[in-house]
């Protein structure tokens, strides 16, 4: 199993290195710089000596090979650069940063999970029921409802009508600002859940494996318990494992919504100033942690499916 | 391999199905149109036909695992003086696997990929005899034993998709005969095994049923399987049982014109050297007009036989 989580992370060195180049060549080429847009902003920097002194400070005059380089090697000391707004290092730009989106993604795949599931299995095991089509219209309309609309729909309901939860905002350890963020980005999640689960049910339902339990006199809560339940949940798994990895990336509407401080609202707030090393190393964050949820995913599956080996 | 006529000895039939009647759905069209037929204690009773003659459906309407639309719209399956058709779902689930079991076609996707085959086995203890997991899986290692399958501590751990097919297929015998039921039903249990294994599987069948005094329904629409297996055949097509014989006789003399079209359909070595370039015989060819209509054929006499052999009124 140690052999297993080392190879993988060995393996997502490729990945990283091939995503850092993407963005940084891209931020490379896109027109605009952190100077111009402070100048956008009003401010005096038509001096050429104050730009020229900037431009040397951040290391902005030197060839992009030479940039390119300068970058990476920090990077392989964790030095992801300093910010061009705050001039903190990155690294400590996105640190306070993480716990929030990491609570949002989690609250929300839990929410996700524990409502699309159920709902999806409920629906299979009566299927062409009257049940079976309202959760079906609704996981259709959960995935095609825009979250921004949605989000502002529950501000407006539970925060601004029933006065029941707070509007917008962080605070730690406070489950109330947790809640209408992490519903808000959880329906979509939820609602293919539901379908996946619906399907996989279906699909395992009409197995071989199933009629052979029920000729041993299985009953039927223990079939679905005990036969029917683990062979779904491989297939469920994988969604939930796409879902939750891409969560943090999917957040960052969400998050500028509810003003919430994780890595989403940063990195919208950071290319609007062309903070590109904050940038880079938010988009970073977000593929390292698609990167390790499919690794934990990988673990589960070979804990939940025999035929799948962990070596 | 043959039991011979140990039937006689207990005339009292242990499963006894009459004018069983399948149709899918309420008004859709008839599947079996009045299958009658006794199971004696103990015997191996063939049931043959092409795919599609009612054979399979015949056996999960005993079990009671038609799927839908398939259902039962009239007839009465007895077993120990109770017309399973008339049981609760719950007093039915209790007889499956305990003392009327099954095994089917395809032992690569019978069983439960994610479950060890230890349990699967077990799983049979617990449900139908009440005991505790640990107790139970000792008992699935004793049952792997039987099934003559090597090192049965080691497979009860291993997983389905670790065992060959006729590994398999001797797992889902082991399970079937877990609970020693008074009747099989074993649903082609070897055409999709490797012939070199086909051999072993219906010796284990027959040994093991023989040793236990189970009844056995064997499915198939192998001739040679059925020959060396079963005391009694009864030959299905297309949803009736068109003729029932003791085996011995049914080969040497196949009542119904369709029995003898299926016995000269089968392929037999060295027929070619012997007879030369031959067109394999086609039932359309041999079955009567009227069986294809509408008025299919029931049970025939040797006297009708011969009457429509030699064009005579019957």
């Amino acid at each position: 199993m140690m052999g297993f989580v080392l190879r993988r992370l060995l393996q997502m060195i490729p990945t990283i290195l091939a995503v850092v180049l993407i963005i940084f060549f891209i931020f490379s080429v896109v027109p605009g710089s952190f100077l111009t847009s402070l100048m956008s902003e009003g401010r005096n920097m038509t001096n050429a000596d104050v730009l020229a002194q900037m431009n040397a400070q951040f290391g902005l005059d030197d060839p992009i090979p030479v940039r390119l380089w300068n970058y990476v090697s920090g990077l392989l000391q964790f030095d992801l650069g300093i910010s061009y707004r705050t001039r903190e290092p990155v690294t400590s730009v996105l640190a306070p940063r993480l716990w929030p989106s990491i609570q949002l993604a989690i609250a929300a795949m839990t929410f996700a999970a524990a409502v699309g599931i159920p709902l999806g299995f409920m629906a299979a095991l009566r299927p062409g029921s009257l049940f079976d089509s309202l959760t079906m219209v609704t996981a259709v309309s959960g995935l095609s409802v825009p979250e921004f609309w949605l989000g502002l729909l529950l501000m407006y309901v539970f925060a601004l009508q029933l006065g029941w939860l707070p509007s917008f905002g962080y605070q730690e350890n406070s489950l109330r600002h947790l809640i209408l963020p992490a519903v808000a980005l959880g329906v979509s999640p939820m609602a293919l859940l539901a379908r996946t689960t619906r399907a996989g049910v279906l699909d395992v339902m009409n197995a071989d494996f199933v009629r052979t339990a029920r000729a041993k006199g299985v009953s039927e809560p223990r079939l679905v318990r005990a036969h029917i339940t683990r062979n779904v949940l491989v297939l469920v798994l994988t969604t939930m494992g796409l879902q939750i990895g891409s969560l943090m990336g999917q957040a960052i509407v969400i998050e500028k919504l509810f003003s919430w401080p994780g890595i989403g609202s940063l990195l919208v707030d950071s290319v609007s100033v062309r903070d590109i090393p904050v940038v880079q190393g938010a988009v970073l964050v977000i593929v390292l942690w698609f990167l390790v949820i499919n690794m934990l995913v990988d673990i589960a599956y070979a804990l939940i499916d025999p035929r799948i080996k962990v070596a | 391999m043959n039991h011979g006529q140990r039937h006689d000895a207990n005339p009292d039939p242990i499963l006894s199905v009459r004018d069983l009647r399948v149709q899918i759905g309420r008004k859709g069209p008839q599947i079996l149109h009045g299958v009658s037929l006794d199971i004696l204690p103990g015997e191996t009773y063939g049931l043959v036909g092409e795919s599609g003659s009612g054979k399979s459906v015949t056996g999960l309407s005993i079990m009671g695992l038609l799927k839908r639309p398939l259902n039962v719209s009239t007839g009465t399956i007895h077993y120990q003086d109770q017309n399973l058709l008339k049981l609760g779902p719950r007093a039915r689930r209790r007889l499956r696997g305990d003392l009327i079991a099954m095994i089917f076609q395809e032992p690569m996707t019978a069983l439960n990929p994610v479950a060890s085959i230890g349990t699967q086995i077990a799983e049979m203890f617990v449900i139908h005899r009440g005991m505790d997991w640990t107790t139970a899986r000792q008992r699935a290692v004793e049952a792997l034993d039987s099934v003559q399958v090597p090192s049965p501590e080691e497979r009860a751990r291993a997983y389905p998709h670790q065992l060959s097919g006729g590994m398999r297929q001797r797992v889902m015998i082991a399970i079937a005969l877990a609970c020693r039921p008074d009747l099989l039903i074993a649903d082609e249990p070897t055409t999709a095994l490797d012939v070199t294994v086909q051999a072993g599987v219906l010796k284990l069948i027959d040994e093991l049923c023989r040793a236990e005094g189970t009844a056995v329904l064997l499915v198939s629409h192998d001739l040679g399987v059925i020959a060396n297996m079963c005391q009694r055949v009864g030959v299905m097509d297309r949803g009736r049982l068109i003729e029932e014989q003791d085996t011995a006789a049914l080969f040497a003399n196949p009542l119904h014109p369709y029995t003898r079209g299926l016995l000269a359909a089968r392929p037999r070595l060295g027929s070619r050297v012997e007879g030369g370039r031959k067109r394999l015989t086609e039932l359309d060819e041999i079955v009567p007009q009227g069986a294809r209509g509408h008025d299919s054929p029931t049970l025939v006499t040797p006297r009708e036989v011969r009457a429509r052999a030699t064009g005579a009124p019957a």
